[in-house]
């Protein structure tokens, strides 16, 4: 059986950071999962602070540098991504946000992706479902049902009698996306070659010009 | 091999003194460029097709028509020609006409535009870029080898019992570039023709040029033109030159700070390594130009772009002279001695052209 690939995505900006944090959690959950499944998993953590420079240069240039090629690359490539940001001004970071941008919008459809943000409040826990899981919506992402919000108080209390708190939320969130990345790496065959020519014959006929 | 200069046709602010050239100057001052190019020695001028500010050259064959009437030896293109907002029966007529004005200097080179409003503004649709640029190069194909076409197509009024004129000079026509920076359809309907491909080469990293110039060679091949070695291939590229390497980087570099293509973003340093941009001595132009070839193979034709980014135009034609004194006839001799012998030296010239060569 081939290494499944994940990519976790931390947009996090402090070190250390809550958003890192929360992303090395979800991977250590997604990972114990698979490994109960005999799968054997290879995981790379994406700290989008390092990029930002040469975010922001895409964006001026049109293309990007070798190392924002390079993590473009392996999120695209991947078996599965973990996404986390944190929550600035009601919505997913800039950084977050320009990061996916310059991803082919084509590039994930299809890929499970886990959705997680950190905040400084509970209050904004809904960010999850207004504005990361659309996003990924857009890219005809797969993703799993649980997403995980980790307000700074999560990080110190556990759950009450109504609430499951952070670890549950995570274990449950890692064991979905588990089985989701195994149905889907199951199933994929060899790789297409996107760059394969249409040939021009057919070019002409779709124009009824041949 | 051809050399030539390539030029967007921009009105850009001079950032060393904030002043800003009319369209009037700006259009006088690419006349001088060209004329310059000529008396240096350069084989080809090219402008670009645009229909909005701050570009000027929205009327190529007029500009191309009269450098025509004032050069003897140039021969004049265009980087690119819109053939996907253009009428095809427009640009047949058109470069037929400029074709005899020019006794059989002119070659064009096909694009579809970077600029999203022009198709609209044009009656077209910009997500049938490509399906445009296929069915009215077709027609533009036809329009120039059939004296009396019949058309039904996509994209245009049917034709019915229609000649083009006038019929290109000696009924051979213009020769044809198609250019792209990462369309694989566009390099496949260049290899399909026979045409030439030309690889856009400025402002993106080498990658893009190679992927598509291999592409491009083998399909030719496939079509059966020639080997892939064989294929007639174009590349831009970015330059600016003085003596002194130090000199070229100081004067230029406001400029590239400033440049609306790339400016406010990487170093000039960080651009000239990730791009074909050169920045320096005689010396580094030739051998960065020179390899060039070492991923594209041996090639017919190299642009540069010389008059963007605000240079004054003294400063334009000084680039000129250096170009045609110290760095093209050293690159004429190392990519000659480099070609093998059954790789075509040039794009193929109209019969008159070579008739004139040889006289």
């Amino acid at each position: 059986m081939r290494t499944l690939k994940l990519v976790a995505v931390s947009a996090g900006l402090s070190s250390p950071s809550s958003t890192r944090l929360l992303a090395d959690r979800l991977v250590q959950a997604t990972r114990y999962r698979l490994a109960e499944q005999e799968y054997a998993v290879d995981v790379e953590v994406l700290e989008l602070r390092g990029l930002a420079v040469d975010i922001a240069k895409n964006f001026v240039t049109g293309f990007p540098s070798e190392a924002l090629r390079e993590a473009i690359d392996k999120v695209t490539a991947a078996d599965g991504v973990i996404t986390v940001t944190p929550v600035f001004t009601a919505s997913y970071s800039g950084l977050f946000k320009s990061f996916f941008d310059l991803v082919d919008p084509t590039a994930l459809t299809g890929t499970p992706v886990l959705l997680g943000a950190t905040g400084g409040t509970a209050r904004h826990s809904l960010v999850l479902d207004h504005a990361l899981r659309p996003l990924f919506a857009y890219l005809r992402a797969r993703t799993a049902p649980t997403a995980v919000y980790a307000a700074s108080e999560d990080w110190g209390t556990g759950g009450d009698e109504y609430t499951e708190g952070l670890p549950h939320r995570i274990t449950r969130a890692g064991e979905e996306f588990a089985t989701l990345v195994a149905a889907v790496a199951d199933r994929k065959g060899d790789s297409v070659d996107a760059d394969e020519v249409v040939p021009f014959a057919k070019q002409l006929a779709d124009l009824r010009l041949d | 091999m051809q050399f030539g200069i390539f030029t967007v046709g921009d009105v850009t602010a001079d950032p060393t003194t904030g002043r800003t050239p009319s369209e009037h100057e700006r259009i006088k001052n690419t006349v001088a460029i060209a004329l310059k190019a000529e008396e240096v020695g350069l084989d080809v001028f090219a402008t670009g097709e645009h229909h909005n500010p701050p570009f000027v050259p929205s009327s190529p064959t007029t500009l191309l028509g009269h450098i025509a009437a004032r050069t003897e030896n140039l021969v004049l293109s265009t980087s690119t020609t819109l053939i996907t907002t253009n009428d095809p029966v427009k640009i047949a007529e058109d470069y037929a006409t400029l074709q005899h004005l020019a006794d059989g200097r002119v070659d064009l080179m096909m694009g579809r535009g970077n600029t999203g409003p022009v198709y609209p503004w044009f009656g077209q649709d910009i997500r049938q870029g490509i399906p445009l640029a296929i069915e009215n190069y077709a027609l533009l194909h036809k329009l120039w080898r059939e004296d009396v076409v019949d058309w039904e197509g996509k994209f245009r009024s049917a034709l019915q019992g229609f000649t083009s004129t006038p019929r290109p000079l000696d009924g051979v026509p213009p020769f044809v570039w198609h250019g792209s920076i990462r369309s694989p359809e566009i390099a496949e309907q260049a290899a399909y023709y026979g045409d030439g491909f030309f690889a856009n080469h400025i402002f993106w990293p080498k990658q893009h040029t190679e992927k598509m110039v291999r592409l491009y060679r083998q399909r030719y091949a496939h079509y059966g033109h020639g080997t892939p070695e064989q294929a007639i291939v174009g590349l831009g590229g970015q330059v600016f030159v003085r003596k002194n390497s130090q000199d070229a980087v100081r004067e230029f570099r406001p400029h590239f700070d400033n440049a609306p293509v790339y400016g406010h973003g990487p170093s000039l340093e960080e651009f000239s390594s990730q791009t074909p941009l050169t920045v320096g001595s005689p010396q580094e132009v030739i051998e960065r130009t020179l390899s060039f070839r070492e991923y594209v193979g041996d090639y017919q034709r190299q642009l540069f772009l010389v008059d963007h980014a605000g240079l004054p135009l003294k400063t334009v034609l000084e680039q000129l002279d250096i170009l045609g004194e110290e760095v093209v006839p050293v690159l004429r001799k190392e990519f000659a001695n480099l070609r093998p012998a059954d790789v075509p030296a040039t794009a193929p010239l109209h019969p008159a052209v070579t008739a004139k060569k040889e006289a």
